[in-house]
């Protein structure tokens, strides 16, 4: 009885990660060509209303669906040209549209508030749903959630393993070395800018559809999860696979919070419905610290066996960044 | 090979400039270059540091586009608009900093930028890469990670990734800095055999002994213009002479160095990737002027930047005035009087976005209230830009100055009493009358005590004003000449790696 | 060109901006069948329509200026002190306490209210410090760690709300007790705006001003902002001075956090920062990290989020309408600028 609640539970982790896992991606992508998308947490609110409107307006949830990606690249190709024609400070233009489509969602969203829409309900794979604990787990589930399983591995494919993927790490990496190689650095740095940002702009929808159905206006409990994404696309080291392993310890985390509640009444529901944030970016910190200067001053004092270990376990841990993530490329 | 670039190109290809011409901004980079290189050869550009080679083969390689000329690949007039284009063309261009991507395996680098299927297949791939890569007797593994190669495997696998592509002409930009003598050794190698096979290998250098080594044939620039051709055998004197122009009479030299010794350096190890320098002893006596002669990129400015702070020793011990700051920062070393002058300008030399009487107000020691009296540090300001001949208002941006304006800026912002001033460069891009001034202003802190440690590819500069020398070689570090016995044509041979041994005494192999 | 000439050229760019902002909000509205100019009188109206509005505009722009204030002299030193939101939170959570500590004791209410200001104010410092340090030791940038220190001090806050310092038998969203009125910072007869809190508002902009202006230490903080490396070249120890700027953010962002504890609500809310670190940071944009212009510019953001209380009373429309005003115009003069440098050249 116990192990079928937790089973519930883990698959929920699965389908409350899922926007997370597509959102991340998205970023991921975004940022493997070297432009940071800071937009995030505006974007998956105002997608989230957005879809779940034209969701309701059209019943259908394939409109809600895509609303949500145009919106999502419509904000990135704001992002794009600021940044890449007019090189303007990309973060100064990402926080702005963080901030704005935020106010924009609740404002839009007003009249809408508390409708009744369309949710995602969830299509049972034959044959697999029968596998032991697996069936339960990863195929009862929506079809936006297998999406977002198949995105992880396709993602994955497609930077490491495609001749264009291998261009979009030269690109983030290097320009000037893609740029001789023949890329076209700055339509390229548009694609993926414009492409990853309609996937953060599907993430929206999900929720409202799906993960959290319904528009709440501030109440709706998405604002937070964009900066949290930006948060996990550096702990995922850039690579969507270790990128949705913090998706779902996010969402695990989250649940954790809801299932300890009752157990834990001295600290407060809202605080653990909170505490998955700081933990997040707390890990940051441990992602991090290989790269700082004292830390790199104290490897080397090492003796040389401690130090090879210690090297290895930092590298392990660490993330690092495209080498030319934030800064626009110019052809001399 | 089964690349299908290799197939439908043709193998030889003869490479023509007709009346290049390049400016940036005020600098007249190209002046009416015209030069012909016949395929199936090693022809070798030579040339000082500025002397436009980087230019001309940027514009070959499609980097830059010329401000008037033409280039003939086999007599055809081709405009080649970007370093796709140039691949296209068959130019293959290995840049001096590789121009690859460290994070990725060497396979993976092989791959980028080849046209063909979505999904390349690295099983054919590595097969043509193992064959290529055995033709040279080169040995990468192609699993490896770039990060993980020395300049010379990195330069390696640029090459066979050129070739890959359809290299037939290929242009090396100083290829031999930086890498083993062994590498170098199978770098020259790989060379021959490529224009034996009808390639045409243009190689970009400043050391003699590379070119001579292995070029046919030689262009030499100076200052943007083509000085001569000359076919092998080459006479050493005779390149020097054109690379640096006619030996001026040297004016007088007035040694004041003092027997006190400010800095000594003992056993000093320094690394900074790819190079390290062992085992220095030196001493620097007050009022002393040292020189540091070499390439760029031979270790002199690890050694400069090492005696600061701004790169700690691995072991050795820095001393100043019998303090030890083998492992002290910077900011001790400057507590201490010495004060550093770097090359680039802008960015670690003064702070752009600031006015000149703000860098005087930094800069400055006295008059450290809480809030600025500006009066005082425009007045200052105004006077130093007199004193200086600094053209610029206290009032203008640092970054608004022209290039000698900003150095004799930085020079104006040292402290009074200095014990040692480090420089790098300090003459680069000034005129005749600008770079006599500052060697004047910084004779006359050596009257004062002050001793000065200089690194300038200017042999000239070196012999004129400093009183010893010491001469850098990958690394290497000559023990200090006389500058007063040292001849031009010594020291041009001796940087470009030539009589180490008949000179130095040295067992050590170069 | 000359120099009168430029600054008219980019002052008209700047316009530009102000108008593209307000045609795409008009749109907006349009879209939701609403009348903009109505809009735009109601905000008017709602800010200045009378003494009690004004007042409570005066409310709204003393926190906000003192926040942007502070986060001048991060901008100063190129950080993105987003962090600032926590700052102001902490700064309320420290002043908070303090205050319940000397609720009971003789002291008197005007020691208690300095000494319970000054705990913000360090408290808020502390915060800042922590963004500093995971910056400058921990390698962690500074957006995210700020982010990540704005979620733990709203946890810290909400915590304390509902468990330690909850109300006796109802602890809610409308905050903790409140404190006894002679613990109030005093206001002008029944407007909601204290004398004091203004007072702190203008010397904290003075001396910000002065600050980066005409001192010394203002001068380096805008070297390392500027060019670290040669700032460092110079004789500056960076990182220290790194520290320092986000300090002197967190004290001004705890005195703002004080002061929304003491003289607007008297009591720990949950939402006490009111989005005012971000705002502020808007601003600072606006206003090109430049003290001159920002009393006006903040006045106007405050005036915009009053007014904006209008909208849904009279119209039914969402009062986040200003939100989106407000970065709408720093987004379409950002743009205008970035048009300007790349068709006109730099400057």
């Amino acid at each position: 009885m116990g192990n079928d609640i937790i089973l519930f539970g883990l698959a929920g982790v699965i389908a409350s990660g899922a926007p997370i896992v597509i959102a991340v991606i998205g970023e991921t992508l975004t940022e493997r060509a070297g432009v940071i998308n800071l937009s995030l947490n505006g974007v998956i609110l105002l997608s989230a209303m957005i879809g779940f409107w034209v969701a309701v307006e059209t019943d259908s949830l394939f409109f809600g669906f895509l609303a949500g990606m145009v919106v999502g690249a419509l904000v990135a190709t704001i992002v794009a040209f600021s940044s890449i024609t007019l090189k303007q400070s990309q973060v100064a233009v990402g926080f702005i549209l963080a901030i704005t489509c935020r106010d924009l969602a609740y404002f839009l969203g007003n009249p809408i508030m508390g409708s009744q829409g369309p949710i995602m309900l969830s299509t049972s794979i034959p044959f697999l749903k029968d596998i032991p604990i697996l069936g339960r787990l990863l195929f009862q589930q929506s079809l936006m959630t297998y999406i977002s399983i198949i995105m992880i591995g396709v993602a994955w494919f497609w930077i490491f393993k495609t001749r264009p993927g291998l261009m979009l790490q030269g690109i983030g990496e290097k320009p000037a070395a893609a740029y001789v190689r023949g890329a076209n650095v700055q339509k390229m740095r548009y694609f993926y800018t414009i492409v990853g940002g309609a996937l953060v702009g599907l993430a929206g929808p999900l929720y409202t559809l799906s993960v959290k159905p319904g528009w709440k206006g501030t109440i709706t409990g998405l604002d937070g999860i964009g900066w949290i994404v930006l948060a996990i696309t550096i702990f995922g080291g850039w690579n969507p696979i270790r990128a949705a392993f913090g998706a779902y310890l996010f969402a695990f985390l989250q649940w954790l919070g809801l299932v300890l509640q009752p157990y834990m009444t001295s600290i407060p529901s809202q605080v653990l419905q909170v505490a998955p944030f700081p933990l997040m970016i707390l890990a940051l910190l441990f992602v991090n610290m290989g790269n700082t200067e004292w830390m790199e001053r104290l490897i080397a004092s090492l003796p040389d066996k401690v130090r090879l270990r210690a090297v290895k376990i930092l590298r392990s841990m660490q993330s690092r960044q495209p080498g030319a993530l934030g800064t626009p490329f110019e052809r001399q | 090979m089964s690349s299908p670039f290799l197939k439908i190109k043709r193998e030889k290809m003869n490479v023509e400039f007709k009346n290049i011409n390049k400016h940036f901004g005020p600098v007249h980079a190209n002046v009416d270059i015209n030069l012909s290189i016949k395929s199936g050869s090693i022809f070798g550009i030579l040339g000082e540091n500025g002397a436009g080679k980087s230019t001309l083969m940027k514009v070959l390689s499609g980097f830059i586009q010329p401000d008037s000329g033409e280039i003939l690949l086999d007599d055809k007039v081709v405009t080649i608009d970007s370093p796709a284009d140039a691949i296209n063309y068959g130019i293959g261009m290995l840049h001096q900093d590789p121009l690859d991507f460290p994070p990725m395996r060497l396979i993976e680098n092989f791959i980028v930028g080849q046209k063909g299927g979505l999904v390349p297949s690295y099983k054919s791939t590595m097969k043509d890469f193992e064959e290529l890569q055995k033709k040279f007797g080169f040995s990468l593994d192609p699993e490896a990670y770039v990060d993980t190669l020395t300049v010379g495997e990195r330069q390696q696998l640029e090459i066979l990734r050129l070739l890959w592509m359809g290299a037939n002409a290929l242009i090396l930009d100083e290829p031999t800095t930086g890498i083993s003598s062994l590498q170098k050794e199978k770098l020259f190698a790989a060379l021959k055999i490529l224009a034996e096979q009808g390639k045409t290998i243009i190689f970009v250098s400043h050391k003699l002994e590379d070119v001579e080594a292995l070029c046919s044939r030689v262009a030499i620039l100076r200052k943007g213009i083509l000085v001569g051709e000359v076919p092998a055998p080459f006479d050493s004197d005779e390149l020097v002479e054109m690379m640096f122009g006619k030996v001026i009479t040297l004016g007088e030299r007035n040694n004041l160095s003092q027997e006190k010794v400010v800095l000594e350096l003992k056993d000093l190890y320094v690394e900074q990737y790819p190079l390290r320098i062992e085992n220095v002893n030196f001493q620097l006596r007050a009022g002393e002027v040292i020189g540091l002669a070499g390439m760029e990129g031979s270790g002199q400015d690890i050694l400069l930047r090492a005696c600061v702070g701004l790169i700690r020793p691995i072991s050795g011990k820095v001393i100043v005035k019998e303090k030890d700051l083998s492992h002290k920062n910077y900011l001790e070393y400057m507590e201490n009087g010495v004060s550093f002058l770097p090359a680039s300008r802008l960015e670690e030399g003064l702070v752009p976005g600031l006015t000149l009487a703000e860098h005087f107000t930094i800069a400055g020691d006295e008059k450290k209230g809480l809030f600025i009296d500006k009066d005082y540090f425009k007045e200052k300001a105004e006077k130093m830009i007199d004193e200086y001949h600094i053209i610029g208002r206290p009032d203008l941006n640092v970054e608004s100055l022209s290039g000698g304006n900003q150095q004799r800026a930085a020079l104006s912002l040292l402290k009074n009493s200095l014990s040692i001033i480090l420089l790098e460069h300090p003459t680069r891009g000034l005129d005749i009358e600008s770079a006599i001034y500052m060697w004047g202003k910084l004779k006359e802190r050596c009257q004062q005590g002050t001793s000065i440690f200089f690194i300038s590819g200017d042999l000239e500069e070196i012999l004129q004003y400093s009183d010893r020398i010491l001469v850098f070689f990958s690394g290497h570090v000559s023990p200090p000449m006389d500058a007063s016995t040292t001849t031009l044509d010594q020291l041009g041979q001796l940087i470009g790696g030539k009589g180490w041994k008949q000179v130095f005494d040295t067992k050590e192999k170069l | 060109m000359n120099k009168s000439r430029t600054r008219s050229i980019s002052l008209l760019f700047q316009l530009g901006g102000l108008v593209f902002s307000l045609l795409f909000v008009s749109i907006i509205l349009i879209l939701v069948k609403s009348q903009p100019l109505e809009a735009f009188r109601l905000i008017w109206e709602g800010a200045t329509g009378n003494a009690t509005r004004i007042s409570s505009v005066l409310v709204v722009w003393v926190p906000l200026l003192l926040v942007t204030c502070g986060l001048l002299s991060t901008f100063t030193t190129g950080m993105w002190n987003i962090g600032i939101e926590g700052q102001i939170t902490v700064g309320a959570i420290f002043t908070t306490g303090v205050m319940r500590l000397f609720l009971e004791t003789s002291l008197s209410p005007v020691l208690v209210i300095t000494i319970s200001i000054l705990a913000g104010m360090i408290g808020g410092a502390i915060w800042a410090g922590l963004a500093g340090v995971l910056k400058t030791f921990g390698g962690v940038n500074e957006i995210f760690g700020g982010l990540g220190l704005n979620f733990i001090a709203t946890a810290l806050n909400i915590g304390l709300i509902f468990g330690a310092w909850s109300r006796p038998g109802v602890a809610s969203m409308s905050g903790t007790e409140p404190f006894p009125e002679q613990f109030w910072l005093p206001t002008f007869q029944n407007f909601r705006v204290s004398i004091w809190s203004i007072a702190f508002a203008i010397i904290g902009l003075v001396i910000i001003y002065f600050m980066l202006q005409g001192t010394h230490f203002g001068l380096r903080l805008k070297a390392v902002g500027k060019g670290m490396k040669s700032a460092f070249r110079m004789g500056i120890p960076t990182w220290q001075h790194m520290m320092l700027s986000f300090i002197i953010c967190g004290l001004f962002a705890g005195l703002a956090g004080a002061i929304q504890v003491t003289a607007v609500y008297h009591r720990l809310i949950p939402s006490i920062s009111s989005g005012y670190g971000f705002m502020g940071l808007m601003i600072a944009m606006l206003i090109n990290y430049q003290a001159i212009w920002l009393a006006p510019i903040a006045l106007f953001f405050a005036a915009l989020n009053i007014g904006g209380i209008q909208l849904p009373i009279v119209l039914k429309l969402d009062s986040s309408l200003t939100g989106v005003l407000q970065g709408s115009l720093v987004l379409f003069v950002m743009i205008s600028q970035g048009v300007k440098q790349k068709f006109l050249g730099r400057k």
